[in-house]
């Protein structure tokens, strides 16, 4: 989640769910909420039931709309112009938050004289190489003094060494780096609302489709209901991460929400809604190619990271809270590789590979396609129903020499190589095909022990209800026993290769007949010890602060660490809710990370003398008699920093963070505004069209897309030209309530496959009066991609839009069903492209062109 | 709870860790819905449809616990309504109603709206079914839901057109006699309450003792109206809509937000038993208009024959 990170510090959900209760005003935005977080949604309805306004901004009127006190149907893929909008709207109008922007934000820092923004290059910022499709970013930094950002990518492109602004970064006194008054040209408040003067409400409704009166509607609540004694939360899903712009709409947002002081206190903040089960936990404890547990980069070619001196120069900044990353990476080697992991030898640094290219997963699917890939292991993923240009997906499948699938179906994924599309067409043989398929079953959730760590960053703990029938077994149990048989396999091999798989620490005890690995001594490693080869004489660590780099601490992932802080003390078991909901954090209920906080930068909640900013919206403050922050939540501060604390000129670590800084992961301590580094699409976010668009960028007619999304043209993977006739529909893609992802947990349940039985598209009315489609007739779509055809589902639900007097028509589609299970349906994925957001590697599923006519695909047109 | 009188959390986690559950006596009800429950109280469910969301967990839920069968699998064409109607193997059924008098975006000024409500077997106060049954299978039970018993109903259809509310049919397809909600009687028993209820993420579906549900209900209006639906009204509480015909009050009453019919609910239930007095005075009517029409039909056709003898004599 680079969007949320490079404004505050952390990639994920400032806040969490049952704090929206205490929301005036909740903007629901790239997500719809009530279908896909029914269980979150209950504390919108909450908030509502308090007063609260909420507000859906959607292409599709959904049952989050019917929910909402107003909603405001858009083009897809415009969110960036209606926030930007927002942006402008609150400048324009002062009605941002003085005291917060001032203390909190990087507004009065000074940009360097040769950045140039995109009003000043038609739609592209300085340092932009259009040949290498990236950007030279040493130009969006600060004036004077570099600053890293606290993402995991540490690596700027800066000639100047780090150390020689050591203590200056925060404090920001001198007038030639800073103006408190915001008046500097050059300042981040003034770029900023340069930037975003051209987004005024016309703009607005001439990109978006929206009329101004529902784009002021909308502004104007949520302005209103922001303050020293209101809070307004966004939330927000894939819906907006699934663009070649997705970090920059969440960017969007960020910068919306530092203006009008919403982050950090009740109430507030930016709701990350993750997309399904435990999925935040899979970014923390990462299944990501370039990352490592805890948000620390995987060590590139790329980057100066031969050797971990130099990683750790590369990547330590020198003030904030990642100056401790280097206890953190040494910890994570003596968790893997133990006594193998010596100072003499780097703590076996050399063991972890260097990244040298884009594995993610668009470009994995490409490469298995293109045969550069021989085997696919499958835990919980269905990539032909799930991934992108899915026909190009499954045609990749039988180019594998071997694939494992492990699920608790045969799903399309297992399937692909007799029941496909492309096998029924004629594609693929399934005689010619040497893929040699493996398929395990899968213990379900109720079937094994774990834990989840869901949107809100908690740790929720799960016993084993029942044991797993027949041969199905959990995760854990098969990469322990595979890991194991591995091991044993190379015993004998003297080859230096063969020592990262030799010298890991894989000594979880087993239960059971089937020689379960205990996951609770999982959670203990994750958590951290006093490194010893023998479990008997490690010790628990309580806190990230007893982390070292010299080796004598193991930690698995430092931001987990106090979730196991002691023997039989496993706190993400905990089950206790705050009696009458008072004081309504549940610190008793699992265990969030980081240190159990449930709001983060909660710092922000109290004004920059501590008090808080009203008594409606008390959450942490400081206690003046007693040298101690305190509240209702645990502060997300260093607790005896004073507020009117001041670093020295030589201050490093956390002592370079004055007392008002309350974003500690940022090098400056400051939410960002105008993110100076961390992003590679530029500091500030930008409206650029999807890359497939009806209508030409009308803010930068010379800039239609992204200039540095991740495109792989090619014939399999084409893309529609810019108002192509052919494709004049704009598709967007969803998913519903009653089925989950690519549909295995439910497509194949009786009682959920009824809910919803197959695949169909929404058409609104006048689109199929002009096409002649009835609601329940066949309809055949198609892109350069592929073709599917589906039921109409013909509804007022969808309106055509006006855009500056031209109509734009769009339609959507459920992407969850398949050819295998009961309820059926043809893979909408198939009609959409492969591409990537350049900073996240995320797909643009939600927002391309089609075009469509009545009837089934072997029909006569 | 007042702001000012909120706990400041310490560094340690509040309250004892592993605490996991509520003590078995109490049962699971008091955990979930706050309620004990206790024979000899009638029970029911307040659905408020302005906060259902239309998720359809209840529906879901319902299957799952009582182990109904799925019952059809295709396309309505309505809406996202799969289901269709209440039937002996669907006990919650969820309405989608569509209201779009401004299709344009909303510009016209127009209110859109999406309705969508839980429906269930309402457990009336003057069941229809109850008095119909002539074996006696159905029942009111302990907890003042109505409920038919499995091994006593022969399938005799008698209740099925008695229902004002058309919830009650048979399951033909697999053993041919009646099913409906039976307010999960076998959970009631053990503690726990309904698993619609339970289910339910928005609280839209509320389970209690009618009494307590109704006083909810009447605030709940309150808030509603004060906040702009001033069209919001109760059904089925006692002298309201749906509480009409002889049907008394319903156990299981809704908060609406349009004209009963919108979702396919009488708008004056009435019950068959009220229609047996009119019914036969109208039959015995027929049947005496009937009869003298005969006869006065034969006299004068006797008179006319002897009219017509003496005209030939």
């Amino acid at each position: 989640m680079p969007g949320l990170g490079a404004s505050f510090g952390r990639g994920a959900a400032t806040t969490a769910q049952w704090d929206l209760a205490n929301s005036d005003c909740v903007l629901i935005m790239g997500s719809d909420m009530a279908e896909c977080h029914p269980v979150a949604f209950r504390f919108v309805t909450e908030a509502r039931r308090r007063g609260a306004t909420v507000i859906h901004v959607d292409p599709r009127y959904t049952r989050t709309s019917a929910m909402s006190d107003i909603h405001v149907p858009i083009r897809a893929g415009t969110d960036i112009a209606f926030l930007g909008g927002m942006i402008n709207y609150v400048l324009e109008h002062n009605l941002w938050f003085k005291d917060y922007v001032v203390n909190y934000t990087n507004a009065s820092h000074l940009v360097r004289d040769d950045f140039q923004d995109a009003e000043d290059l038609e739609g592209v910022f300085s340092g932009l190489d259009r040949d290498q499709r990236q950007y030279k970013f040493a130009s969006w930094q600060y004036k004077g003094h570099p600053v890293m950002p606290a993402l995991a990518e540490h690596y700027v492109q800066s000639s100047e060494p780090f150390t020689q602004h050591v203590g200056r970064l925060a404090a920001c006194v001198s007038p030639e780096e800073c103006d408190p008054a915001l008046q500097n040209p050059r300042c981040v408040f003034q770029v900023l609302k340069r930037h975003f003067a051209r987004y005024t409400p016309q703009m607005v409704s001439e990109i978006c489709g929206c009329s101004q009166e529902q784009f002021l509607q909308v502004a104007s609540a949520m302005a209103r209901c922001s303050g020293r004694d209101r809070t307004s939360a966004v939330c927000y899903a894939v819906a907006w991460t699934q663009h070649t712009v997705g970090t920059q709409m969440i960017r969007a947002a960020s910068i919306l929400q530092l203006l009008l002081g919403n982050v950090g206190r009740p109430g507030g903040g930016v709701m990350a809604l993750r997309g399904h089960a435990t999925i935040q936990g899979s970014t923390d404890i990462p299944t990501l190619y370039n990352l490592l547990p805890g948000y620390l980069a995987m060590p590139s070619v790329r980057d100066p990271h031969g050797t971990l001196k130099e990683y750790l120069e590369a990547e330590t900044p020198p003030s904030g809270w990642w100056s401790n990353l280097p206890k953190y990476f040494v910890s994570l080697l003596k968790a893997w590789y133990g006594d193998a992991a010596t100072r003499e030898n780097d703590f076996a640094f050399h063991y972890i590979p260097l990244i040298d290219d884009d594995y993610s997963q668009e470009p994995m699917m490409l490469a298995i396609h293109d045969g550069k890939i021989k085997g696919f292991m499958v835990l919980g993923q269905n990539p032909a129903v799930g991934g992108h240009n899915a026909g190009l997906v499954r045609r990749g499948l039988a180019q594998l020499d071997w694939m494992v699938v492990r699920d608790a179906y045969e799903t399309e994924t297992a399937s692909f190589w007799y029941a496909s599309p492309e096998v029924q067409s004629g594609d693929l043989d399934p005689k010619k095909i040497k893929t040699e398929i493996f398929f395990f079953p899968a213990a379900l959730v109720g079937e094994k022990p774990g834990s989840f760590t869901n949107t809100q960053r908690l740790v929720q703990w799960h016993d084993k209800a029942v044991e797993p029938p027949g041969d199905a077994r959990s995760e854990s149990w098969f990469v322990f026993h595979l890991g194991r048989r591995l091991r044993e396999l190379y015993r004998d091999s003297q080859d230096p290769k063969d020592r990262p798989l030799l010298d890991l620490t894989w000594d979880y005890p087993t239960t059971g007949t089937y020689e379960e690995p205990d996951v609770e001594y999982i959670l203990r490693e994750v958590n951290g010890y006093t490194w010893s080869p023998d479990w008997k004489d490690r010790q628990l660590v309580k806190s990230y602060n007893e982390l070292r780099d010299d080796g004598s601490t193991a930690s698995g992932c430092w931001l987990y660490t106090g979730i196991y802080p002691a023997e039989g003390r496993n706190l993400a078991r905990n089950r206790t809710p705050d009696p009458d909901w008072n004081p309504g954090t549940h610190l008793g209920w699992g265990f969030a990370w980081p240190s159990n906080r449930r709001i983060m930068y909660n710092r922000c909640s109290a004004d920059p003398e501590g008090r808080p900013w009203s008594e409606r919206k008390r959450y942490v403050w400081w206690d003046e008699e007693r040298k101690h922050w305190v509240g209702y939540d645990v502060p997300d501060f260093e607790l005896t920093k004073d507020p009117n604390y001041q670093p020295s000129a030589d201050s490093t670590g956390m002592d370079a963070l004055s007392g008002t800084s309350p974003f500690i992961m940022m090098a400056d301590g400051k939410g960002w505004l105008f993110a100076a580094a961390g992003l590679k699409d530029g500091p500030l976010p930008t409206h650029y069209e999807p890359l497939e668009s009806p209508v030409v960028n009308k803010l930068y007619p010379k800039q239609q897309s992204n200039p540095v999304a991740g495109i792989f043209p090619r014939p399999d993977n084409r893309y529609h030209k810019v108002a192509d006739p052919d494709f004049p529909y704009v598709i967007t893609t969803y998913r519903l309530t009653e089925h989950h992802t690519g549909g295995i947990m439910s497509r194949w349940l009786p009682w959920l496959a009824e809910l919803q039985p197959e695949g169909f598209i929404e058409i609104s009315p006048e689109l199929a009066a002009e096409k002649g489609i009835k609601n329940g007739d066949w309809v055949t779509v198609w892109t350069a991609r592929g073709e599917v055809e589906t039921r109409a589902l013909v509804t007022n639900r969808i309106a055509p839009l006006r855009l500056n007097g031209q109509v734009v028509h769009q339609v959507g589609m459920p992407w969850h069903f398949g050819y295998q299970g009961i309820a059926r349906g043809d893979i909408a994925n198939n009609l959409s492209h492969i591409s990537e957001d350049p900073n996240s590697r995320i797909h643009e599923g939600k927002a391309f062109t089609c075009n469509l006519r009545r009837g089934r695909k072997g029909e006569y047109r | 709870m007042s702001v000012q009188m909120r706990r400041v959390a310490s560094e340690e986690p509040a309250g004892p860790a592993y605490s996991t559950s509520a003590p078995e006596t109490k049962g699971e009800a008091v955990l979930t819905a706050g309620v004990k429950i206790e024979p000899g109280t009638d029970y029911g469910f307040f659905t408020d449809s302005t906060v259902c969301i239309g998720c359809k967990a209840c529906e879901a839920a319902c299957k799952q616990w009582n182990q109904l069968p799925m019952d059809h699998l295709g396309l309505t064409e309505t809406s996202y309504d799969n289901t269709g109607e209440l039937e002996a193997t669907t006990w919650r059924h969820v309405d989608f109603i569509e209201e779009f008098p401004s299709h344009d975006g909303g510009n016209g000024g127009g209110r859109n709206r999406w309705l969508l409500l839980s429906d269930v077997c309402k457990h009336c106060e003057n069941a229809g079914c109850l008095e119909a049954c002539p074996t006696g299978a159905i029942v009111r039970t302990e907890f003042g839901s109505v409920l038919i018993q499995q091994d006593i109903c022969n399938g005799c259809k008698y209740c099925v057109p008695s229902c004002p509310f058309g919830v009650i049919t048979v399951a033909k397809e697999q053993d041919g006699i009646a099913h409906k909600c039976t307010l999960c009687y076998d959970r009631l028993k053990a503690g726990l309450e309904p698993a619609c209820a339970k289910a339910c993420p928005t609280d839209s579906i509320q389970f209690g003792p009618v009494i307590e549900l109704r006083e909810r209900a009447e605030d709940r209006l309150r808030q509603v109206r004060q906040r702009g639906q001033s069209d919001a009204y109760l059904y089925g509480v006692p002298g309201g809509p749906g509480a009409t015909g002889g049907v008394g009050s319903l156990n299981c009453f809704f908060l609406l937000t349009e004209r009963p019919e919108a979702y396919n609910l009488p708008a004056e239930p009435e019950l068959p038993s009220r229609r047996v007095l009119p019914a036969t005075l109208t039959t015995v009517g027929a049947a005496l208009f009937a009869g003298l029409a005969t006869a006065f039909s034969i006299y004068r056709a006797a008179h006319d024959r002897r009219s017509v003898e003496g005209e030939r004599r």
